[in-house]
């Protein structure tokens, strides 16, 4: 057993968090950054934490992760990082050259109060940043919210330092992607595509995170959202907020700013909220969903009905971050699943509130919980004390499903031992079709694994 | 490393990377940028200050305390007194292969954190750690918890230290406490010495039970990282050595409690223990070697050392009966492997043993190391220790508690006179020494300290080496340019690549990096051919 100290028996816990289901607001601006065109993000604390990021990206991606920090010393930490900082951005523009800087700060150059916003303009007035780039900066310190509390962050500062609003409407929506892999960015643009809809997509990592081989490193590759892109979202019509817990800060920053309207609806994963999605798509731009989009739907819908038989009334356990988890969610219960341990990490009341609300007529009785103490620890607890037949969520989910015996499935961040997650969306029609692939792959590899001879199947 | 063909000239490196550096970075980089002459005494500058903005590889104090010394150890509770991310990054993320011990504890798999929030920045989080240890000892009855500080522990004045002392009373187990902020030091290196302090100071010595066995062992600085210290623990057992605890790599607190009791300490990365070795000679009297296992040769050599130290025929005897059975095997795959790795350019850097060691692997299969350098290293690790009475301690090391030990009048023992010691010098065994890595490199390698991304491009581009290895951060930047790199601190899944049989896995894994068919379809067939006029086109 790995897990071999996890008891059945649950005790409240108050101050001892165990397993935890996420990670700090950095990693988040880090990855967030990372999908502006051009842009090496900045950690303005210890190396440490630039250190663990680019690792946890880098294993995830298994792509460069590009990013520099201030390098705190125990006198920086005293007298404070201004100094830091400026020779930062100057050794950064002159040696690496990127068109822009996104600083993120850190629990040690926030605790010390280090004002990011001032150092940044004093780089800009000693004539640090060079004509035609940017220094940008977002507060991320790691003890308020999670890794996605910090991509939202990143994504709000974004809207802050370049939307503008001309006065001249551009034929154009925006859609504000959420913590998704590269390849789903990729997707969603796809699918706007097709529905005949104008968009910027930001941030996108697609073609920064998933860059071909072609025998030279791009520092930075041809992804990812330019700067006129990001100027122009404040003369979008509409703004699309994927995912409330990633995606609202920054819309409802850009309605305030720019007075573009925005909506949140789910991050497009599954059938219901893929739905959703491009009916949105459709009426933000006033157009009809073309006939490809209700095939591509009607494939799905058909492996739906293929499939539901060998789902129907499967237990799941889950943990991730909340906007998957709610889009996933309602798509397990579409399925005729039972999803009945839900965790997350990331804390925010809207989170149970929706879960319950979809899982009322299906599993009443589900457990869920996200924020402080809501640890795979608990999940595992919960699924000794009531065991599923499936397991989904990032990496660390493989202990409970070594121990546990339960199929298991990697989705979520971060996937440190797979490759190909970053490259075959889970997002939109397409991507519904691979999650259900794998799901009925990892039940039916059980069932053959564990069939008597003489009830091993053939055929379905 | 011994060679017959030469290294490439270096022509100018140093001043090509240099130029594009503000003059302030230029000026401090060159003192870390060596071309390698063995013959002349040369002083390269490590182990200050990473120029901010520069992208390094470098990682903070907690990760060197939490996640190389501790992070190995098995039956201790690891608490992470911070915000969630410290612990979270740290947790199983490096490959430190561990079995349970017969007691049965195992928390390795396990992260546990305080996970602390804004209020308890701004009203302190003592409260929150003194719940978080009842917490964890409720639930789990660990013999042990070690408490660990992240950067905003240090500043908000949390006493980490206090509050073990209380709970160790009320509890009645071991429990201490690590001042290793983020911001402490310059490296990870801080953060090893800011551990086996903590270790020697509230571990060691609290078990006397003599094991039996005529030679007694420690090794330290071994991490087991992919099994490693499995197939040198396997090794020592063959030859009758005695391993009574290895800091720290399928380790154990109660290994740690009892390894005073050894007659000889084994130092395998010398930079993240050596002081370690140099206090359990103060205060207990066991002298140390440098010995490596990485390399068959090297293996080989570290292992007649160890058996002439103790000087006993059987010991010796048995030794060699150990090589002989392991050597055959070894040669053979060298014999095979060989003709395609010969002559072909390696370069390494990482930690602070590794690049040296590292070498010795790849010269048995004809490569060469072209340069290597290291992340968190001092300059004893590139040019011996005899350069210790020449290192000033700046400010940044300044905050790095030096233990002052003493003789234990209850524990020492003498295990060799200072004549036995003195006969064996005069045969000529290096004891208490190590020459560092850049007295064994050839002539026009390039040592550089703690690299930055900038100089790995522009050494890659100008010397295309055959195989780069370094560590995940570095990876993918390496590979996109289509040389090969192999993770030299994780193993990328691989090895282990230690002892004997290690060895034989990383020729053969050499073998695959630098002849994988991938590298050569890189260009799409059409990429090399002329511009076809276009005579049908789709409309």
């Amino acid at each position: 057993m790995l897990l071999r100290h996890t008891p059945v028996e649950i005790k409240e816990r108050k101050s001892l968090t165990v397993n935890p289901a996420k990670a700090c607001q950095p990693i988040g601006a880090m990855y967030a950054a990372l999908g502006i065109h051009g842009c090496l993000p900045h950690s303005h604390g210890s190396q440490g934490c630039c250190a663990y990021h680019r690792s946890t990206l880098t294993r995830h991606y298994k792509e460069p992760i590009m990013a520099a920090t201030s390098s705190f010393t125990e006198g920086s930490s005293v007298f404070g990082g201004q100094s830091n900082l400026l020779q930062a951005i100057n050794n950064i523009f002159t040696i690496y050259n990127p068109d822009i800087i996104a600083v993120h700060t850190t629990c040690l150059s926030e605790t010390i109060g280090d004002d990011v916003n001032q150092i940044c303009r004093k780089a800009k007035d000693d004539g640090k940043v060079p004509e035609g780039k940017y220094v940008i900066h977002t507060n991320t310190p790691g003890y308020v919210g999670s890794h996605i509390t910090g991509f939202s962050n990143m994504v709000k500062s974004m809207v802050k330092h370049f939307s503008e609003s001309t006065g001249e409407k551009k034929n154009q929506i925006n859609i504000i992607s959420g913590w998704v892999e590269p390849s789903d960015m990729r997707e969603i643009k796809k699918l706007a595509k097709n529905i005949g809809v104008k968009i910027v997509l930001f941030p996108d990592t697609s073609d920064v995170l998933d860059a071909p081989q072609r025998g030279k490193h791009s520092f930075y590759p041809k992804g990812g959202v330019t700067i006129p892109e990001l100027k122009s979202t404040g003369d979008s019509k509409f703004t699309l907020a994927l995912g409330r817990f990633a995606s609202e800060a920054p819309a409802k920053e850009l309605e305030k700013k720019c007075k573009v309207r925005y909506r949140v609806v789910d991050i497009p994963l599954g059938l219901s909220a893929t739905d959703r999605f491009v009916t949105a798509c459709s009426r933000a731009a006033g157009v009809n969903v073309p006939d490809s989009i209700t095939e591509e739907r009607g494939r799905l819908v058909d492996i739906i009905t293929d499939m539901q038989q060998y789902f129907y009334n499967k237990k799941v356990a889950l943990f991730g971050d909340p906007d998957h988890l709610i889009a996933l969610t309602e798509f397990l219960v579409d399925l005729d699943m039972k999803p009945i341990h839900i965790i997350s990490g990331t804390s925010g009341k809207q989170f149970e509130k929706r879960i319950r609300k979809i899982l009322e007529c299906k599993v009443p009785e589900a457990n869920v919980k996200n924020g402080a103490t809501a640890d795979m620890f608990l999940l595992h607890q919960w699924i000794k004390n009531e065991p599923v037949d499936l397991l989904i969520g990032n990496t660390y989910g493989k202990y409970i499903a070594r121990d546990e015996d339960i199929p298991f499935i990697r989705m979520g961040f971060p996937i440190l031992d797979r490759i190909g997650h970053s490259y075959f969306p889970t997002v939109g029609y397409t991507g519904g079709m691979r999650i259900l692939e794998k799901i009925l792959a990892a039940l039916m590899d059980r069932q053959d694994r564990d069939s008597l001879e003489e009830s091993f199947e053939l055929v379905m | 490393m011994k060679s017959d063909t030469k290294l490439p000239e270096p022509c100018g490196i140093q001043e090509d990377i240099l130029k594009k550096y503000p003059s302030k970075v230029a000026r401090k980089r060159s003192k870390s940028i060596v071309l390698n002459d063995p013959k002349t005494e040369q002083e390269i500058q490590a182990n200050i200050r990473t120029v901010p903005g520069i992208i390094t590889q470098r990682g903070c104090c907690y990760a060197g305390c939490k996640g190389v010394v501790l992070g190995p150890t098995r039956d201790i509770i690891n608490l992470t007194h911070g915000p969630i991310g410290c612990g979270f990054y740290s947790w199983a993320t490096r490959r430190n292969q561990t079995r349970p011990g017969p007691d049965g504890d195992n928390f390795m798999p396990y992260c546990f954190s305080t996970d602390m929030q804004d209020d308890n920045i701004v009203f302190g989080g003592e409260k929150k750690l003194r719940e978080a240890i009842q917490e964890a000892y409720d639930i789990f009855h660990p013999k042990m918890i070690g408490i660990f500080a992240t950067c905003p522990v240090g500043l908000i004045g949390d006493d980490i230290h206090a509050v073990a002392r209380e709970m160790k009373e009320k509890l009645g187990i071991n429990i201490f406490g690590f001042s290793c902020e983020g911001y402490k030091g310059v490296s990870q290196s801080a953060g090893h010495h800011i551990a086996n302090n903590q270790i020697f100071k509230h571990v060691v010595g609290l078990d006397d039970t003599v094991k039996e066995g005529k030679f007694k062992i420690n090794l330290l600085g071994e991490y087991n990282i992919g099994g490693d210290a499995f197939l040198i623990e396997d090794l020592f057992k063959r030859c009758g050595l005695t391993l009574i605890s290895t800091y720290s790599g399928n380790s154990s607190v109660d290994h740690f409690a009892n390894s005073h009791t050894a007659d000889l300490n084994l130092i395998m990365c010398h930079r993240s223990i050596n002081y370690v070795a140099k206090m359990m000679e103060k205060k207990f009297g066991i002298p140390w070697l440098k010995i490596n296992f990485i390399g068959a040769e090297a293996t080989a050599k570290s292992l007649r050392k160890i058996a002439q130290y103790f000087g006993d025929k059987e010991l010796i005897k048995q030794v060699e009966k150990v090589i002989g059975e392991e050597m055959p095997a070894v040669l053979e795959a060298r014999k095979d492997v060989e003709p395609r790795t010969r002559g072909k350019l390696a370069m390494i850097f990482v930690g602070g043993s590794r690049a040296h060691h590292y070498q010795y692997l790849f010269s048995e299969i004809g490569m060469k190391t072209v340069a290597a350098g290291y992340e968190f290293a001092h300059r004893d690790d590139y040019e011996g220790r005899k350069v210790l009475p020449q290192i000033k301690v700046d400010a940044d090391s300044r905050n790095i508690e030096e233990v002052v030990v003493e003789k234990d009048p209850k524990r020492y023992r003498l295990r060799k006179t200072e004549q036995e010691l003195d006969a064996l010098k005069k045969k000529g065994m290096e004891i208490s020494k190590y020459e560092g890595m850049m007295s064994e490199m050839e002539p026009n390698s390039v040592v550089i300290d703690d690299i930055s991304q900038y100089e790995t491009e522009k050494l890659i581009d100008k010397y295309k080496p055959a195989v780069f290895c370094a560590g995940i951060k570095e990876k993918y930047t390496v590979q996109k340019r289509g040389i090969p790199m192999k993770q030299l601190h994780s193993y990328d899944y691989g090895g282990p690549f230690a002892a004997f049989k290690g060895a034989i896995n990383f020729y053969r894994e050499m073998d695959r990096t630098v002849n994988t068919k991938v590298w050569r379809m890189i260009k799409a067939p059409w990429e090399n051919e002329p511009e076809i006029t276009a005579t049908f086109v789709v409309e």
